[in-house]
């Protein structure tokens, strides 16, 4: 399984192919519904995103908490649809990864074509497995929002596919059937 | 006229049920194991194959390591069935079980995944409660307790219609699949699918989600409904959506149907998807 060092520069973005299993190394931000929503609106208001988007990868993810010093609680990724009304936004903004499960809209799709972006899917519903795999959590902010926080983690070998490659191929329409479409 | 009334404190509900919390969070049941080993044996896509072996493996490490199989720990349902002969002593039933509910959740590093206003707040309440609850009466002088702890990527793609009856069994077997390919892979198949026939818009939808509490080899006591469930099922694999959506053999685990008598000029019908992190329990206090 090819192992890839975070952040990636657009020519390693660019090898890769949707359905290739990855273990990604580095550091990644989690974000989710409500988090999303408060940096959407913080760009409305002409604020800055709370960490650097440039080069960066989200993580859709709202963990259970962490107990006898363990970096992390369960951890799995949760359906990255209801973040595509404002993924565009952000890829426009830098963001190159997202890690999450399930289908992405066209204009998700269009964005990571345009910039040479990567929709990363990772198991759901393996959270305590994939919790092995994430060594290091910081707050970065929103931290009323609990489990939705923006919070920065460190993965070491963190088990996933290419789901959206920059060319727009789409790991659950790689057969011919394509169920799922919504 | 004197009535011997069986007295049952409500603190038994919230020690059951915060019990419960933790264990359906952290333990899958073993049908559902062994379900996945099934399919994993049988599966010819690779990456399907993989992602199989990831959920056995993860099943494990969730048990050993005691951390939640889903970080989605889910919203906590649950139904109190209680003889007609109990009075229940100290306090309120409903509160007994959000403070189970609270306890368990809180105590055990379960995620709080509620929030008091659907639309316009959305704060989170930190207790995961409330949880929804059914109470229903029955014979006798003893209280079961069941709880589910649903996940909403699965919850948000089950779906509700009402059918008429001239729709009949292709109806219903129509409205499953179209369930099914909106679902997706977004909704972490393989699935369990629960369906209701019958009843009324709001009753059907209940019907579906008590289908979810039966074990995966528990079929339907009526054989044309056990048959329904089957070809349910060989329908759902058919479909190919597989496990994570990869396209391999096991879209569904299995599909369980309730029916219940209804009007004259209706046959709604609910189908309540649930990922394959089906998590429920039952408890029983005499």
């Amino acid at each position: 399984m090819r192992r890839l060092n975070l952040p990636l520069s657009e020519e390693e973005r660019m090898s890769l192919k949707a359905g290739d299993a990855v273990l990604l190394c580095g550091e990644i931000y989690t974000a989710r519904d409500a988090a999303h929503k408060k940096m959407h609106e913080a760009l409305a208001r002409g604020e800055e995103l709370p960490f650097n988007i440039e080069n960066a990868v989200i993580y859709y993810v709202g963990p259970t908490p962490a107990h006898g010093g363990l970096a992390i609680g369960s951890a799995g990724p949760t359906t990255s649809g209801r973040m595509d009304p404002y993924t565009p936004e952000l890829i426009e903004l830098g963001l190159r990864g997202m890690i999450g499960k399930g289908r992405r809209n066209e204009a998700v799709k269009e964005a990571v074509k345009k910039y040479k972006a990567v929709y990363f899917v990772a198991v759901g519903g393996a959270g305590a497995l994939l919790s092995h795999s994430i060594i290091k959590r910081e707050p970065v902010a929103y931290e009323e929002l609990l489990a939705e926080a923006v919070t920065k983690l460190t993965v070491k070998d963190f088990p996933c596919f290419v789901g959206i490659d920059c060319e727009g191929n789409d790991i659950y329409d790689l057969d011919e059937r394509v169920p799922g479409r919504d | 006229m004197i009535v011997d009334m069986k007295e049952i404190s409500v603190k038994k509900i919230e020690d059951a049920i915060a019990s419960m919390c933790r264990d359906i969070a952290v333990t899958a049941s073993p049908d559902i194991v062994s379900a996945f080993e099934k399919a994993a044996n049988a599966e010819t896509n690779e990456k399907s194959k993989a992602v199989l072996d990831i959920l056995i493996d993860n099943a494990r490490i969730a048990k050993e390591e005691n951390i939640p199989i889903c970080q989605d720990t889910g919203m906590a349902i649950v139904w109190i069935k209680a003889g007609q002969e109990v009075h229940f002593t100290d306090g309120l039933v409903n509160e007994a079980v959000n403070r189970g509910v609270e306890r368990g959740y809180t105590e055990n590093y379960l995620r709080a995944s509620v929030v008091d206003d659907p639309l316009y707040e959305r704060k989170n309440t930190k207790t995961n409660t409330p949880a929804v609850i059914y109470t229903e009466l029955t014979e006798g002088d003893r209280v079961e307790i069941e709880i589910m702890a649903k996940g909403f990527g699965s919850e948000n793609k089950s779906a509700l219609k009402m059918l008429t009856p001239a729709d009949g069994e292709e109806g219903v077997i129509e409205f499953v699949k179209d369930t099914l390919l909106k679902a997706g892979p977004n909704a972490c198949p393989p699935f369990v699918i629960g369906v209701g026939i019958g009843g009324t818009f709001d009753s059907c939808a209940v019907l579906s989600k008590k289908a979810l509490l039966r074990k995966l080899d528990e079929h339907n006591p009526d054989a044309r409904y056990a048959a329904l469930e089957e070809k349910l099922l060989t329908m759902a694999n058919e479909l190919k959506i597989g496990p994570m959506g990869f396209h391999g053999r096991t879209t569904a685990l299995a599909i369980k149907v309730e029916n219940e008598p209804t009007h004259i000029a209706g046959m709604p019908v609910a189908v309540n998807v649930c990922c394959h992190v089906c998590r429920h329990a039952k408890a029983v206090i005499e």
